[in-house]
C-alpha cells in the first residue's frame, strides 16, 4: 500500500466571516528556521484592509448590541473551540519554531486567556461605571460604551498567546476589529480564523489579515473611520508613525509593551478599559 | 372660549421689560497693572527675550492689565520648578496632607468667591449671575471633591496600587478660565502630581490671582506653576521632555496638533476638544421646558461651551410651536454689561472670536439660511452677538457641522427616532447632547444611541465635580471631573 499523499492546507485572511486570499493575488512564503517551506500566505493590500474596515463597521452595532451575557457565552465558545483543536495548534506552532512543550503551553494559556475574558463581558461595566452624587436634583450616572472599530497590530513575534490576548478584551468591550497578524506566526493565526469562524461569532467581529506590516501600517493606522489603534511594537519609527496617524481623527491610541504575552499581567479589566467610552447621562430628578 | 393653535396669546414686551442698570459693584477687587509669571512659588519676571500683552476687558475694549509672556526658557524654568517640587515636596508627602491642602484652597476660594467673579466677567464678557452662580461655586466644589480622592485613591482603582505621573502640562480655554483650571488642576494634585498650567492669553487674570491663592494657602514652592502667553507658550510647554503628562481644552484643531507632536513620546495625553451637539425635541415633550433648555443650551455663556446645545433637532408635529416659543422667548433676554445682573448674555470674549462668529452667520445665510436675531439693543462699544436662529438648514451646510463657539443655533427637523439619531451622530464630534420627551423607556433607548459622551435627558448644560465630562470620537480623549477624570492623573 502506498504513504498517503498529504491533504496541503491553503491559508487564507478572513475578511466578514470568508475566508478569502488576498484581491491583490500577492503572496508570501513562510519557511521554517531551516529554510523549509511551510505555506504561501497572503500578501494583504490597503484594498483588502478597507474591505475588512467596512466590514467591522457593520458589524459593530450588531456585536455592542449583544446582551453582554452573550458576548460572554460566544468568548468561551471560542475557548472550547480551540481546546478542541489543541493539538492541531500545538502541531502549528511547533512548525513555526517552538519546542513541543513551549507549544504547548501557549495553546493551554491562549485557550485560559479567552475564558477569562469571557468572564469579564459582564462585569467590567459593572466595575467601570458610577452613579455621581451631583449637587443639583438629577440621577447622574456613566456607564462604559464601546470605542467601535479598532485596528490591532500584532507584533512581529508575537504568536498566538499575542494574538489571542489582544483581540479577546477588544471584542469582550463590544468593538468590532481589523487585526494584522505577526508574520511568522501567520499560519496559526490564519488557524485561529476557523475557531472564530466555529464560535458563533458574527461575521465582521473580527477580521484578520496576513502581510506586511511595513505596507499596512501607514493605512491601519490613519484610516478615518477606525476608532483606535491597539499596538505592542516598541519600535519607536512605528510607534511614530502609528501615533502621527491617531492624530488625523482623534484616534485612541493603546500601546501594551510586553516581552512575554504568558505573563498574568495582561489578565485585568483595565486593557478592556482602553477601549472603553464614559458616557455620563443627567436625568432631572421630580414628579 | 377654548383656544385654537393659531389664536394663542402672543407676548407683549412693549416698554415691560426694561430692567433697571444693576451693575456689581467691582471697588473691593484688587488688580495689579502688571502680573509676572508665577513660578516656584514667586512671581518672575519673563526672561531676557520675553514681553508682556495685554488682556482686556471685552465688554469696553479697555486695556485691564498687561500679563508676562513666558518663553520656552520661562516654560523650562517653571517644568523644572514643578520637577523640584515634585521630587522634594509633592510626592513625600502623604495623601492626607495633599487632600489638606487641596481642601484649603477649596475654601480660600469660597472666601473670595465674590472676587473672583467679578474678575472673571470683566477678563472673559460672561455674564456675572454665570460667573457667581456657576462658575465659582464650580471651582471651588471641584477641588473639595477632588481633594477628598488624594488619600483614598486606592479605592478608585481596585487591584492596583495607583502612581502619580509626574509632571503635568495643562492648556487651558478662555471660556470657563477658572472652572477649566479647575478641572485641571484639582486632579493633578489629588493624585499627587505636580503642575504648570498656562490660562487663555485673553482670560489670564483668574489664574494669575489663582497663584496669589496658591500662596496664601502655604503649597510647597513649584507644586503649582501658572505661566502666561499665547500658543508659542503652549507648544513649549507640551514639547518640553520634563512634562510626563499633557491635558489640553480647546479646539480639535489644536488637539490634533497636540496629539501629532506627542507622537513618539510616552506622554500621557486627555484632550477635550470641540462639539456640536443636537438637543433632540420629540412631539411629546414638555414643550415650554424644553424651550429653556434650548435657550440654556445655546445661549449659556454667550455658547462659548463645547458642549453647548448648537444644533436644535425637533420632531415635525411641533417644530413650529418650538420655533414661535422660541422667537418669543429670545426676545427676553438681555444682551449687555456683563457685570449686570440682569445681563442673560455678556460680550462676546474677543474681537477674533466675534469675526469668526459672524463669518459663520455670513455664510449660514448664504448657503440658504434663514436667519432670525432677536431685536435687543446692544452697546456700542465692546464685541456683541445678538441670539441668533437658523433655520432651513441640512446636514451638509457649514453651521450645522461646524462649532462656531458663539450664540448661534441652527435648526433642523425629524419625523421618525432613528432619522433624529442618524442626524445627531451625523458629525466628527461627539461629546454631549440632549433629549426631550415625557417618555421615560425613549430617553434611555435615544441616550443609549448617542455617540455623544455627556447626556442630558430634559435638562441640559449641567456640570458637577462628581459626574464624569469628555467626548467620543473627535471631541477628545479621555474624561475629566467624577472618579473617571483621576484615572487621567495616575500610572496604575
Amino acid at each position: 500500500m502506498s504513504k498517503r499523499l498529504d491533504v496541503l492546507k491553503t491559508y487564507k485572511i478572513y475578511i466578514n466571516g470568508q475566508f478569502v486570499r488576498s484581491e491583490s493575488g500577492h503572496y508570501l512564503t513562510l519557511t521554517n528556521k531551516s529554510g523549509e517551506q511551510l505555506a504561501n500566505i497572503c500578501r494583504s493590500t490597503r484594498k483588502d484592509f478597507r474591505q475588512a474596515m467596512v466590514a467591522a463597521r457593520g458589524a459593530q452595532g450588531g456585536w455592542s448590541g449583544k446582551t453582554a451575557y452573550n458576548r460572554g457565552q460566544i468568548l468561551y465558545r471560542m475557548a472550547e473551540i480551540l481546546e478542541g483543536r489543541r493539538a492541531q495548534f500545538i502541531h502549528e506552532l511547533s512548525l513555526e519554531g517552538a519546542s513541543a512543550k513551549k507549544a504547548e503551553a501557549e495553546v493551554d494559556a491562549a485557550i485560559d486567556r479567552l475564558v477569562y475574558f469571557a468572564g469579564w463581558c459582564d462585569k467590567y461595566q459593572q466595575i467601570f461605571s458610577s452613579v455621581n452624587p451631583v449637587q443639583s436634583a438629577h440621577f447622574n450616572f456613566s456607564t462604559p460604551e464601546p470605542t467601535g472599530v479598532v485596528s490591532i497590530i500584532a507584533e512581529e513575534k508575537s504568536s498566538l498567546i499575542g494574538l489571542v490576548s489582544m483581540i479577546a478584551p477588544v471584542i469582550a468591550g463590544g468593538n468590532t476589529c481589523v487585526v494584522l497578524a505577526g508574520q511568522r506566526n501567520a499560519m496559526s493565526a490564519c488557524s485561529f480564523t476557523e475557531v472564530i469562524h466555529s464560535s458563533d461569532v458574527p461575521s465582521g467581529v473580527i477580521n484578520v489579515l496576513t502581510g506586511l506590516k511595513s505596507e499596512l501600517i501607514s493605512h491601519m493606522s490613519s484610516h478615518m473611520d477606525i476608532n483606535a489603534i491597539f499596538y505592542t511594537d516598541s519600535d519607536t519609527d512605528s510607534k511614530k508613525l502609528i501615533q502621527e496617524n491617531a492624530s488625523l481623527n482623534i484616534k485612541r491610541v493603546v500601546f501594551e509593551e510586553t516581552d512575554d504575552w504568558m505573563d498574568e499581567r495582561h489578565e485585568n479589566p483595565y486593557i478592556i478599559l482602553d477601549f472603553q467610552e464614559i458616557k455620563t447621562t443627567w436625568h432631572p430628578v421630580s414628579v | 372660549m377654548a383656544r385654537t393653535k393659531t389664536d394663542q396669546p402672543k407676548l407683549n414686551f412693549d416698554g415691560l421689560w426694561d430692567y433697571d442698570p444693576a451693575p456689581e459693584s467691582s471697588d473691593a477687587i484688587s488688580i495689579k497693572d502688571q502680573y509676572d509669571l508665577f513660578i516656584g512659588g514667586e512671581f518672575v519676571a519673563p526672561s531676557k527675550e520675553g514681553r508682556y500683552f495685554d488682556t482686556i476687558n471685552p465688554s469696553t475694549e479697555e486695556r485691564i492689565a498687561s500679563v508676562a509672556e513666558a518663553t520656552t526658557q520661562d516654560v523650562d524654568i517653571a517644568v523644572k520648578s514643578a520637577r523640584k517640587a515634585y521630587d522634594k515636596y509633592w510626592s513625600k508627602l502623604t495623601g492626607k496632607d495633599r487632600a489638606k491642602y487641596i481642601f484649603r484652597i477649596a475654601r480660600l476660594i469660597q472666601e473670595r468667591a465674590r472676587e473672583f467673579a467679578i474678575i472673571e466677567s470683566m477678563d472673559g464678557g460672561k455674564p456675572i449671575r454665570e460667573s457667581r452662580d456657576v462658575d465659582i461655586p464650580l471651582v471651588a466644589a471641584h477641588f473639595f471633591y477632588n481633594a477628598g480622592w488624594a488619600d483614598k485613591l486606592q479605592y478608585a482603582f481596585p487591584g492596583r496600587q495607583p502612581k502619580p505621573l509626574g509632571v503635568a502640562g495643562q492648556i487651558i480655554p478662555w471660556n470657563f478660565p477658572l472652572l477649566m483650571l479647575a478641572w485641571k488642576i484639582a486632579p493633578a494634585l489629588a493624585g499627587g502630581n505636580t503642575v504648570v498650567l498656562k490660562p487663555a492669553e485673553t482670560t489670564p487674570l483668574t489664574a494669575l490671582k489663582f497663584a496669589e491663592l496658591i500662596q496664601d494657602a502655604d503649597l510647597p514652592p513649584g507644586v503649582v506653576n501658572i505661566v502666561t502667553g499665547a500658543g508659542a507658550t503652549g507648544s513649549a510647554l507640551v514639547n518640553h521632555p520634563d512634562v510626563n503628562k499633557v491635558a489640553f481644552t480647546g479646539s480639535t484643531n489644536v488637539g490634533r496638533i497636540i496629539q501629532k507632536s506627542l507622537a513618539g513620546t510616552d506622554k500621557k495625553y486627555t484632550l477635550e476638544l470641540g462639539g456640536k451637539a443636537a438637543n433632540i425635541i420629540f412631539e411629546d415633550a414638555a414643550i415650554d421646558q424644553a424651550v429653556e433648555g434650548i435657550v440654556n443650551g445655546i445661549f449659556f455663556n454667550q455658547g462659548h461651551v463645547c458642549c453647548a446645545g448648537s444644533r436644535l433637532l425637533v420632531q415635525e408635529g411641533v417644530a413650529d410651536e418650538v420655533y414661535r416659543k422660541l422667537t418669543d422667548r429670545i426676545e427676553t433676554l438681555v444682551v449687555g454689561d456683563p457685570l449686570d445682573k440682569n445681563t442673560d448674555i455678556g460680550a462676546i470674549n474677543s474681537k477674533a472670536q466675534l469675526d469668526r462668529i459672524s463669518t459663520f452667520i455670513e455664510k449660514g445665510i448664504a448657503e440658504g439660511g434663514e436667519v432670525h436675531q432677536s431685536s435687543c439693543s446692544v452697546p456700542d462699544k465692546g464685541y456683541w452677538c445678538k441670539p441668533t436662529l437658523f433655520k432651513n438648514v441640512s446636514q451638509s451646510h457649514s453651521i450645522v457641522q461646524n462649532e462656531i463657539f458663539g450664540p448661534v443655533l441652527a435648526i433642523q427637523t425629524f419625523r421618525t427616532p432613528a432619522e433624529a439619531v442618524e442626524k445627531a451622530n451625523n458629525t466628527p464630534y461627539g461629546l454631549s447632547g440632549g433629549v426631550w420627551t415625557d417618555k421615560g423607556s425613549k430617553i434611555f433607548k435615544i441616550t443609549s444611541k448617542l455617540r455623544a459622551g455627556v447626556i442630558w435627558a430634559n435638562t441640559f448644560n449641567k456640570f458637577d465635580p462628581t459626574s464624569p465630562f469628555g467626548g467620543y470620537k473627535e471631541s477628545g480623549v479621555g474624561r475629566e471631573g467624577g472618579l473617571h477624570g483621576l484615572l487621567p492623573y495616575i500610572k496604575l
